[in-house]
């Protein structure tokens, strides 16, 4: 690791602008490659990161992102937390829907990233922020 | 913010994307773009990814944007080497990348450009004066 990231923990990145978007984006490299995830599991995750990091930017003017290694006793994986304590998300399954949108974009951020990741959870209510957990295991 | 740098070679527009870009980099692309395609009358672009690592919806609209707008300005646009990761996480991401043209490298991009121009050459004169009219904003 040329990073300097420690693995043993969690690594948090607070995100308030575009360039903290692009900074997710490489910890997450970082730490996929650490869990040696293919260079498909790789890209997969980093965009689907790419895109949460950018809703949390766009949807809740920022938050954090939680990044670490997880291991279920047979694979390692990447486990990503995306917490905003924005306006929430009032009709969950209308905002999963492919090309729903209210912030301009093209409506694959969120429908696109559960797409590209093996676990996707998610809680949010009007008011109450979102916090977004994904998964990706190593093959 | 860091600027992606335009370079001209011929009657063509070469983007060689070489750094993790920002959103606002990423827009002021697609603005120093369409500048330099007026100032320069080139009629071909070129967007080579080879260094991106991913692209994401954003970066994706991107492109299609550039393409939209160099098209109204009688240019064309070909991105070329995509990485195979790349194209396998964007078709699960959802992501068309609708009126983009693609091609495996800048030489067979800058091909590409050579004989769509050609083609248009010879549409016009078939057609007449009158074609330009129709296509005109």
């Amino acid at each position: 690791m040329t990073s300097g990231v420690d693995l043993g923990r969690p690594h948090t990145q607070t995100v308030g602008s575009d360039e903290d978007v692009v900074r997710v984006r490489q910890l997450v490299r970082t730490v996929a490659v650490a869990a040696k995830l293919s260079l498909v599991d790789q890209t997969k995750v980093v965009t689907a990161a790419s895109e949460l990091a950018r809703n949390t930017l766009v949807y809740a003017g920022g938050g954090t992102v939680e990044v670490s290694i997880v291991d279920n006793g047979r694979r390692q994986g990447i486990r990503i937390l995306f917490a905003d304590s924005g306006p929430g998300i009032a009709d969950l399954e209308l905002a999963l829907t492919d090309g729903y949108t209210t912030g301009g974009g093209l409506g694959l951020g969120l429908s696109g990233a559960r797409r590209l990741v093996d676990e996707f959870d998610i809680r949010t209510a009007p008011g109450q922020g979102t916090r977004i957990t994904i998964t990706k295991w190593s093959r | 913010m860091e600027r992606v740098p335009i370079l001209k070679i011929g009657d063509i527009l070469l983007v060689s994307i070489q750094v993790d870009m920002s959103d606002q980099t990423a827009v002021a692309l697609q603005e120093d773009l369409a500048e330099r395609i007026v100032a320069t009358g080139s009629h071909g672009v070129i967007i080579d990814i080879t260094a991106l690592d991913i692209v994401d919806s954003f970066v994706g609209r991107m492109l299609s944007t550039i393409a939209s707008i160099s098209r109204v300005l009688d240019a064309e646009t070909v991105v070329v080497g995509m990485r195979p990761a790349v194209a396998i996480t964007l078709v699960e991401l959802g992501l068309s990348l609708n009126g983009i043209r693609t091609a495996l490298n800048v030489e067979r991009g800058m091909e590409l450009i050579g004989a769509n121009r050609a083609d248009d050459d010879h549409d016009e004169f078939d057609d007449g004066p009158d074609a330009e009219s129709t296509a005109s904003p």
